[in-house]
């Protein structure tokens, strides 16, 4: 009874954390999932029943392998497993095939593999310096950055509703940033290495990490080389990777890392800047993959969440940096409070007007240039807060 | 979706060719407008009971929980975030789909009325609660008993008397506001009153965790004894079981002692009463939220099993998963918020005058919190086991609801054990006044 006591006791908040989002992922099991629910049935299908040399040619289903190697070795690690839920769902031919059974293997990995990264948020967090924090848990930077890192909406949707597999590949990244946090920058090259091999849209990031590699591991002040180091400005490695994560959002759906990214940065440094950064980034961010959710009994779910999500990260941020300016000036309060109205008219206004027939496509292109004028807003202020930034001493470093 | 699309596509272009057809295709933009309203209207119905707990339950708990005494507000709110979080509240109403959170939000502003003061206003409350669930007359008898011990407390001369015509009067103008329509003629008032109380319907229907129909396992109680015997017998149960606290409550009303009365009086008539559902011990978990702070550990059991009772209703209705999560969140939110393995001392769980007025007779009595601790582990270990059977194996041919059965027995001995539990809380309450004052 003792020790039930020590591991129940409040010591043990990130646990009770990520123990929490757990138990909300298995609530969210039976919602709606979209064709990325089959496209996965399909690469479990392809890898476990035919050789490797057919996987990359496989075409019964029109959802055809294409990620990079690794990413179909884990789904036939997977399927090992699936054929104890129900061996139909490794048919190529059962196309469509969704039996509850398949539902619970596939949702059940998807939270399953979430461990790497909660192991990742984890390792994170201990890279921050909490020396400035309040004594209320609650006020703790590494408090902040668990809660908006474990329970991201955009994650939560897009994971555990819509159905991918981002969570473990977040972990990887996350990690792969931890370890060049920790000066151990072999390991962070090689995680990031696998990781490219796991999903290569990560590949909006490698200018970033290589640059950041090529200047502080290969040529470094100390090793003599002179020359090639005045060519390479310090950088901070926080600052590194956004606008090569934002650019990126210019041009495709990728915000759940750029968010933890710039989350991550802004709880190591510190400044209220970065802070109205983040959550102008996050919130038009999250906005953006509403379009993706549709259906209408997952309406109050999405509403809700995003509201939490919301309110909790700004009303955090705000306690953290009260002894700075305000977080948001007038035109990014009313940009923020627009999101608002936009969704009561394209949920609930739009369907009901004749516009519909001719132009279904209104709410979501709606959507997406308001929440692209929030994002290229947010990209653009983070280039000039990194290039305005005074160099980083190496002592300063945590 | 598809289909949907490939019509709106061809009628657009049939609709540029021809520019005829005008009324088919207000009929599809009519058509396609009630089907987007109506999937609205079915997600918000279900969302109104969400409307009805914001207005009226939740408040409720979060009012109560800011006025309990000597607590940090940290601690207020994981006191509230323990009650909302309770599992078998929001399995019955969200899973099995009831509106319990109106008249259990209802009898908790009418706790919180007469607590703080506000009799009539408690009173009407709990007026409110009793006319839109009959249920609710489980909670009866402890309000009455500890508005009457006010009165009597005031002087039947002088304020108590008021106090009580007061009383009265908001009690009869709040029924008969409420029964109006009802009370035209004799035979509808009969009708009603036929339909809240079917005692036709026998001792007890389906299995549920109570003394009748864990008796009938050994005895079936329905083919002895008549069905008139079978109504008195009930009756004189109930009230000599709650007989006790109730009138202690009348001679000594404080607001601690009619929590626990509620208690007891709520877990009395589940056990003994005429036609109870499974689904009554909600009456008896939400005075036992109201007590979580006081005694955190045995709450949270208490509460724990109360949801395991309702297992075989809640896998009829398909809810295992939310079952589980549910239960843990719960239990991970108790055990973190009150630390309740630490809190297993007589002190902790009420017991020590009790255990001191043993100890005069029975100097070595000083085991009982680890018995205590022993049961739970049990208990614990019982439920899990049970569960795991109902679940995965199936029951032997010839007796199709054994595990449905043994759910119902196990709980009904545990229901048992925290009667006698809090019966012992109120009796021995008195010894210790000086606290009295604290926790009013």
């Amino acid at each position: 009874m003792a020790a039930l006591g020590i591991a129940t006791s409040g010591g043990n908040w990130f646990s009770a954390l990520a123990l929490g989002v757990t138990l909300l992922k298995c609530l969210l099991i039976p919602t709606y999932h979209s064709t990325d629910f089959e496209v996965h049935r399909n690469w479990l299908a392809i890898t476990h029943s035919l050789p490797v040399s057919q996987w990359y040619y496989e075409e019964t289903s029109e959802w055809t392998l294409d990620y990079p190697p690794f990413f179909a070795w884990f789904e036939y690690a997977l399927s090992h497993v699936a054929k104890y839920f129900d061996q139909e769902m490794l048919n190529v031919h059962n196309l469509n095939y969704a039996s509850s059974k398949t539902l619970l293997f596939q949702r059940f990995s998807v939270i399953f593999t979430d461990i790497l990264f909660v192991y990742a948020v984890h390792e994170c967090c201990k890279c921050i310096d909490g020396k400035k924090a309040g004594k209320e848990l609650t006020e703790k930077p590494k408090f902040i950055l668990s809660v908006l890192l474990l329970w991201n909406f955009g994650l939560l949707i897009v994971d555990h509703i819509h159905f991918q597999y981002n969570g473990f590949l977040m972990g990887l990244m996350l990690l792969s940033i931890a370890r060049l946090f920790q000066k151990r920058h072999m390991e962070g090259a090689l995680l990031f290495a696998v990781l490219l091999h796991f999903k290569h849209i990560y590949l909006y990031v490698a200018p970033a990490y290589g640059i950041y590699l090529l200047r502080s591991y290969c040529f470094t002040a100390n090793k003599p080389e002179p020359a090639a180091s005045s060519l390479f400005p310090t950088l901070p490695f926080q600052a590194g990777p956004l606008p090569c994560i934002l650019g990126s959002k210019l041009l495709g759906f990728v915000q759940c890392f750029g968010q933890s990214a710039v989350c991550h940065r802004l709880l190591s440094v510190g400044k209220a800047g970065d802070a109205s950064i983040f959550l102008i980034l996050t919130t038009t961010g999250h906005y953006s993959l509403f379009p993706l959710l549709f259906t209408a009994p997952e309406l109050p779910i999405k509403i809700l969440l995003m509201l939490l999500f919301t309110i909790y990260s700004i009303s955090s941020l705000k306690t953290l940096f009260r002894k700075e300016k305000p977080l948001f000036n007038w035109m990014e309060t009313f940009y923020l409070l627009g999101l608002g109205p936009l969704e009561v008219f394209c949920e609930f206004v739009f369907p009901f007007t004749s516009w519909k027939l001719k132009y279904s496509f209104l709410p979501l292109l709606l959507t997406s240039a308001y929440c692209a004028v929030g994002i290229t807003y947010a990209w653009f202020r983070l280039y000039v807060s990194v290039l305005t930034d005074p160099p980083v001493s190496k002592t300063k470093k945590q | 979706m598809k289909l949907r699309d490939t019509g709106k596509k061809s009628l657009l272009i049939y609709q540029s060719n021809n520019g005829i057809l005008t009324a088919v295709i207000t009929i599809y933009y009519i058509g396609d407008w009630i089907i987007h309203l109506l999937q609205l209207i079915i997600v918000f119905y279900v969302h109104m009971l969400l409307i009805a707990d914001l207005l009226i339950y939740i408040p409720a708990v979060v009012l109560y929980c800011f006025c309990l005494k000597e607590m940090s507000t940290k601690k207020k709110v994981a006191n509230a975030l323990c009650i909302l979080l309770y599992p078998g509240l929001i399995l019955i109403d969200y899973g099995h789909f009831q509106y319990n959170s109106v008249s259990l939000g209802f009898a908790l502003w009418g706790v919180l009325g007469v607590s703080c003061h506000w009799d009539l206003l408690g009173s009407l409350a709990f007026c409110l609660a009793i006319n839109y669930k009959q249920m609710e007359l489980y909670h009866s008898l402890p309000f009455f008993c500890f508005l009457l011990g006010k009165c009597l407390k005031k002087g039947l001369k002088g304020k108590g008397f008021v106090l009580f015509i007061k009383l009265a009067c908001t009690v009869v103008a709040s029924f008969v506001l409420c029964w109006l329509p009802f009370v035209t003629e004799k035979e509808q008032t009969l009708q009603v009153l036929r339909r809240l109380f079917p005692v036709d319907r026998g001792l007890f229907e389906d299995k549920v965790a109570n003394i009748w129909c864990s008796l009938s396992v050994f005895l079936k109680i329905k083919n002895i004894l008549p069905h008139h015997m079978q109504i008195k017998i009930s009756f004189c149960f109930t009230f000599l079981s709650l007989l006790p606290a109730c009138i202690k409550l009348i001679l000594q009303p404080s607001p601690k002692g009619f929590r626990y009365t509620l208690v007891t009086c709520a877990l009395s008539f589940f056990l003994f009463s005429f036609q109870v559902h499974e689904k009554s011990i909600l009456l008896v978990s939400l005075p036992v939220c109201l007590v979580l702070s006081e005694i955190p550990f045995m709450s949270t059991w208490f509460l724990l099993v109360s949801t395991f009772s309702m297992l075989p209703l809640l896998l009829k209705d398909d809810l295992l998963m939310p079952t589980i999560v549910t239960v843990m969140a719960f239990f991970i939110a108790c055990a973190t918020s009150f630390s309740i393995f630490e809190k297993t001392s007589e002190e902790h769980l009420q017991l020590k005058s009790f255990s001191i007025s043993v100890r005069k007779y029975l100097p070595c009595f000083t085991f009982l919190p680890r018995v205590i601790q022993c049961l739970f582990l049990m208990s614990v270990i019982t439920m899990v086991l049970l569960t795991l059977m109902t679940v995965t194996l199936d029951p032997p041919q010839k007796f199709p609801d054994l595990f449905s059965v043994l759910v119902c027995f196990v709980s009904c001995l545990k229901f048992l054990f925290f009667l006698v539990y809090f019966n012992i809380i109120i009796m021995w309450d008195s010894k210790s006044r000086r606290n009295q004052k604290k926790t009013d």
